[in-house]
């Protein structure tokens, strides 16, 4: 039954990266994956492209592996390696799922220098805003720049390192000055990219980490059955095996939200 | 595990693996899966490199390299569903139960993709506003106006 489940799970997962498929490519622009994700936690603005998601990905299929030994421990009735094996695709699940709550906080409070109906805005990723449009050049930057306020261009200046001038400075300095430091660096500013993009990045990767989370569940319960001596009593560990394929279709499934968002 | 069957029903195959073939077949399944998600993480980075080049990058060389990605990750799918959830152990009749229906997939992915695709195509024939203001590389100065909010899907 677990297999059908899987099925029906599957058609679900494949249903709303389709949709995210059909609405990237009813558009002309989409945001580049690597420009989207480029940080790295404690590398400040550093730019790593896909490095971050790549550990992610490593975990999830390291945690699969030690799921395969848990069931294999399970077919050999043996007790405490399958505690053990499940115990580390645990701390796995549990390791991902903190990779994915450092990346969402990372994006949604995330402060990049958009543009916004003419002036420059602190934005992050939202469900109905993000900063991932195409770039903004020459004079279409400097009307921007003009049109913004001198706090928002301190900003600016102060958290990509333009100045030597602390914030206060910065506040009472020419805004002439500041809109020329912020033109002449190579901070990349944005237009507001693709609306849709917020709502499927968050909406997709949620729907997986709850698989994850599901399955974290999952496996604490079948790890407390193991200790109770459940199935050495019942005779066979099949409710290992069955956590075991929830655990690697979550993996799957991953593989394909990896490829959608990330890679192309 | 021989009265494993008389204790459930839902058993569909027999695991008479050894240990040590089985340790070989993980340990060699992970390798698979961690090269091709490394070549994979090679070719997404290749494509930021074109990207960030001084001339925009050859459409179709972008879209090869996306098409060997999307190929890659089917490889994984195979490796993960084949191994790791065992189902090539499985009885030849199970497989297909599970298969048969993942081939509506297929269909799937084309119509909709069609469809995303024949809706821009639509679009920047016969709505100029939408062209204009989304295409990109036709940035004009009118742009850093605020267009409001029509501009927005």
């Amino acid at each position: 039954m677990m297999w059908f489940f899987l099925v029906s799970d599957a058609f679900t997962f494949g249903g709303f990266l389709i949709s995210y498929g059909t609405v990237r490519f009813s558009q002309n622009y989409w945001p580049d994956p690597s420009v989207v994700f480029n940080a790295f936690p404690f590398a400040g603005h550093a730019n790593l492209p896909l490095a971050f998601v790549s550990v992610m990905t490593f975990v999830l299929i390291l945690s699969s592996v030690t799921m395969v030994l848990a069931v294999h421990a399970g077919h050999n009735r043996n007790q405490k390696e399958v505690e053990k094996w499940l115990i580390w695709t645990i701390i796995g699940g549990l390791f991902f799922l903190g990779c994915q709550a450092w990346e969402w906080n990372h994006l949604y409070f995330g402060e990049h220098p958009t543009v916004v109906s003419g002036h420059i805005e602190l934005i992050g990723q939202a469900t109905n805003i993000n900063p991932w449009g195409e770039l903004v050049q020459g004079k279409a930057l400097t009307d921007a720049l003009n049109n913004t306020s001198i706090n928002t261009l301190a900003s600016v200046v102060s958290e990509n390192h333009l100045s030597d001038m602390s914030h206060a400075q910065l506040l009472a300095s020419q805004k002439s000055e500041l809109v020329n430091m912020i033109a002449n660096s190579n901070i990349h500013i944005r237009e507001t990219g693709p609306v849709a993009f917020g709502g499927f990045f968050f909406g997709i990767t949620g729907f997986h980490g709850f698989h994850v989370f599901s399955g974290i569940i999952i496996n604490i319960i079948m790890l407390l059955m193991t200790r109770a001596n459940v199935f050495e009593r019942r005779g066979h560990y099949l409710m290992i095996e069955k956590a075991g394929l929830y655990w690697h279709f979550v993996d799957l499934v991953w593989v394909f939200v990896f490829m959608a968002f990330y890679l192309v | 595990m021989e009265q494993a069957s008389v204790i459930s029903p839902e058993i569909t195959f027999e695991h008479h693996q050894e240990t040590s073939s089985f340790k070989k077949r993980v340990i060699k399944t992970t390798i698979i899966l961690s090269i091709i998600t490394l070549i994979e993480l090679a070719l997404g980075f290749t494509i930021y490199l074109l990207h960030k080049g001084a001339t925009p990058p050859s459409y179709s060389l972008v879209l090869f390299l996306k098409g060997v990605i999307c190929i890659l990750t089917m490889l994984k799918a195979y490796y993960i569903v084949s191994v790791f959830m065992h189902l090539g152990d499985e009885l030849k009749r199970f497989i297909v139960a599970i298969i048969l229906p993942m081939l509506l997939f297929v269909w799937f992915i084309i119509a909709f993709l069609w469809d995303g695709s024949s809706y821009r195509n639509l679009n920047n024939t016969y709505n100029k506003y939408f062209y204009e203001t989304t295409m990109p590389g036709k940035q004009t100065i009118e742009k850093a106006v605020p267009l409001e909010p029509a501009g927005k899907q």
